[in-house]
């Protein structure tokens, strides 16, 4: 068994194919499954069973936490700290209050939004084993790969492979760590 | 080499009606990335229009800088404001630069969330707009305060005065609201750019170009778990963009209505401003799509159904507009307050009255020349209405602010305005500004979405049952033969 294989990769020239292969793969039982497409392809996280239920919640808890930092923010300072008469208005003039507060919400919610994509997805990464794939660079052009990892269960080296290429791969071949 | 699959079918085979007529010609996955990428990765692909309006830019910037150091250095006295009118050039360029950038956040956010597919080659150049307007806009609320060098006392931070920025002014509401504009905006290109520049990052040959795009692109790989936060967050960010920008030039419009200056005091202002935003957005957008897709030969991606589109929607902002227009007058003319009225009054007859007529002319007659199919179509017609919208809603910002300021309350206090070539140059210099980095934008990052239009190529001959099997045709299934 070869411990430098991160696991063996297909190849597919259209988002048809791949999606069916990734549907095969799912029912055969594999879960350590990867699909790599030069976009997003409708259908394909339904397939895997891709969904990151954090991405929603996180979002909403930066908005909440920039509706309630905006608000408190001129709260304190003009309420508590220094309150001062401005036109005769109440030192709580919420009302006035509201546009910051919403511009705050939504700042937060969507700085939360950027980062937690980027770090939930662990970029930046410089490397990733999936790179070694052949043609790979041609992931972010014109081309499907469907990458089964070594370390799955199910996963056997000579099965698996079979397993692909009766999945109507035009090529599938192994990666190195 | 491999086979080249057909990824579309014979001509003969049925088009997406969603998507008809926005992608055009024979694409393949490779034919949209090579077109678009290639533009990057070369310089030979960027002749003598590009030297030219970078050139110009670069020289405008420039003139920026100049302006803006005597500025600093002489005082906001170099500017023809004075009393009565203390609010001149400088405001009026702020808004009008703002609004502007509103239009690229409306294709970028709001067609999104519409699902509008005509969206797809427009949202990146028409997003880099956007940010390069907010940079010049907010040049101005930072150096037209008397003293530019305690412009941090807009921000809440603890100093030794004890004192706190006074949150019941909408002067603060814009420091947040056109901040948060400006953030917002970056990331959301920015997130959009990223598998945009894994894409370059894989075709660039020169290892120094491959390092700086591999960086950028932060190791993107096109997976399928990555794709689906990616659509997630991208989703979201439209989601909150969109009231975004509709509250971004409330609180700009707030700036004047909340006050009680005759003329400015009107509830219609905020959904009116907004419009106007739009109206001169999509022009600013139609001026730098026509000579784009010329230039770097993206004909096909974007189509005369994209100018038609955005013209409908330059007419639409625009019926709004001239609604605005009329409401001013109804409320002035029927409301019985008399300083509203004689507002109204000098605004249309007074020392101004040839701006409101100018004004009149080119945003609300010229325009309606869009209802005619022909004149849509037509990128020269369209060209120059652009621009004439573009110099109309500047003088509509002209008008709101120097006329209602020249006749206030007091006749004692009347004045007129005039401008110094201060005020040129530094408007001058903002488009210095915009120029050059629209075109390092253009230079050095893929000025179309292309994994969107990939996206395109493929559904515009593979649709049908979601989830299923698309009806294709004639599409060659290549087999599990595996290649050496």
């Amino acid at each position: 068994m070869n411990s430098n294989l991160y696991g063996l990769v297909a190849e597919f020239n259209n988002p048809d194919d791949l999606l069916r292969a990734a549907r095969a793969v799912r029912e055969a039982g594999y879960r350590k499954v990867e699909a790599y497409t030069p976009f997003p392809v409708h259908g394909l996280s339904e397939a895997l069973e891709i969904h990151d239920w954090r991405m929603p919640w996180l979002i909403f808890l930066g908005g909440v936490t920039g509706c309630v930092f905006g608000f408190l923010m001129q709260w304190y300072t003009a309420v508590i700290d220094y309150p001062w008469n401005i036109g005769g208005k109440p030192y709580n003039s919420w009302p006035q209050f509201i546009p910051i507060t919403y511009e705050c919400t939504i700042l937060f919610a969507g700085l939360t939004a950027f980062f937690a994509t980027i770090f939930l997805n662990g970029l930046p990464r410089p490397h990733h084993p999936i790179f070694n794939a052949p043609r790979f660079e041609r992931a972010t052009s014109d081309l499907f790969f469907l990458c089964i990892e070594a370390d799955d269960g199910m996963f056997d080296r000579e099965g698996t492979e079979e397993f692909l290429r009766g999945l109507g791969a035009q090529l599938v071949s192994e990666v190195e760590k | 080499m491999d086979n080249e699959t057909s990824i579309q079918s014979s001509s003969s085979a049925p088009e997406n009606p969603a998507i008809a007529g926005l992608i055009e010609g024979d694409q393949t996955f490779e034919t949209v990335t090579e077109r678009i990428v290639s533009v990057v990765l070369s310089q030979s692909k960027h002749k003598l229009p590009w030297w030219i309006m970078t050139a110009i830019g670069f020289l405008l910037f420039n003139v920026l800088g100049i302006s803006l150091t005597y500025l600093v250095f002489k005082g906001v006295g170099i500017w023809g404001i004075n009393q009565p009118v203390s609010w001149g050039w400088a405001i009026i360029n702020f808004v009008w630069w703002i609004g502007i950038g509103h239009a690229g956040t409306l294709i970028s956010a709001f067609l999104a969330l519409m699902r509008q597919q005509w969206r797809a080659s427009i949202n990146r150049f028409a997003e880099a707009m956007t940010i390069f307007a907010v940079m010049c806009a907010g040049i101005f609320p930072a150096l037209h305060t008397g003293r530019p060098w305690v412009d941090y006392w807009m921000f809440p931070l603890p100093n030794i005065l004890a004192m706190w920025p006074q949150w019941r002014s909408p002067l603060m509401w814009d420091v947040f609201a056109v901040g948060t504009y400006f953030t917002i905006s970056v990331l959301f290109w920015f997130l959009g750019l990223v598998p945009d520049f894994a894409t370059v990052r894989d075709r660039a040959e020169n290892p120094i170009i491959k390092y700086v795009y591999a960086v950028l692109s932060l190791g993107w790989r096109g997976a399928a778990s990555h794709w689906e936060r990616f659509e997630t967050a991208y989703l979201i960010l439209a989601g909150l963009s969109t009231p975004l920008v509709l509250s971004v030039h409330s609180v700009v419009s707030f700036d004047f209505s909340v006050g009680i200056v005759s003329g400015w005091h009107a509830t219609i202002f905020p959904p009116y401003f907004v419009a106007g935003a739009l109206y001169a957005g999509f022009a600013m957008v139609i001026m730098l799509a026509i000579p784009l897709r010329v230039w770097y030969h993206l004909e096909d991606y974007v189509t005369m159904k994209h100018f038609d589109w955005m013209a409908k929607m330059m007419l639409t902002s625009g019926l709004i507009v001239f609604y605005g227009y009329i409401m001013e007058c109804f409320f002035a003319y029927f409301g019985g307050d008399y300083f509203d009225r004689r507002m109204m009054e000098f605004r249309q007859f007074g020392p101004y009255g040839w701006a409101y007529w100018v004004l009149i002319l080119t945003n609300c007659i010229i325009p309606q020349a869009l209802w005619l199919p022909w004149v849509r179509r037509n990128l020269n017609w369209l060209f120059f209405i652009s621009v004439v919208i573009s110099i109309g809603m500047w003088f509509e910002r002209y008008v709101i602010v120097a006329v209602s300021l020249t006749r206030q309350f007091l006749p004692a206090t009347w004045g007129y305005y005039t401008n110094t070539i201060w005020d040129v140059l530094v408007y001058l210099g903002t488009f210095g500004l915009f120029t050059f980095f629209f075109f390092l934008f253009v230079r050095f990052a893929p000025m179309i979405s292309v994994f969107e239009m990939r996206d395109l190529v493929w559904r515009r001959f593979h649709f049908g049952h979601h989830g299923h099997e698309s009806e294709t045709t004639e599409m060659e299934h290549t087999t599990g033969t595996a290649e050496a």
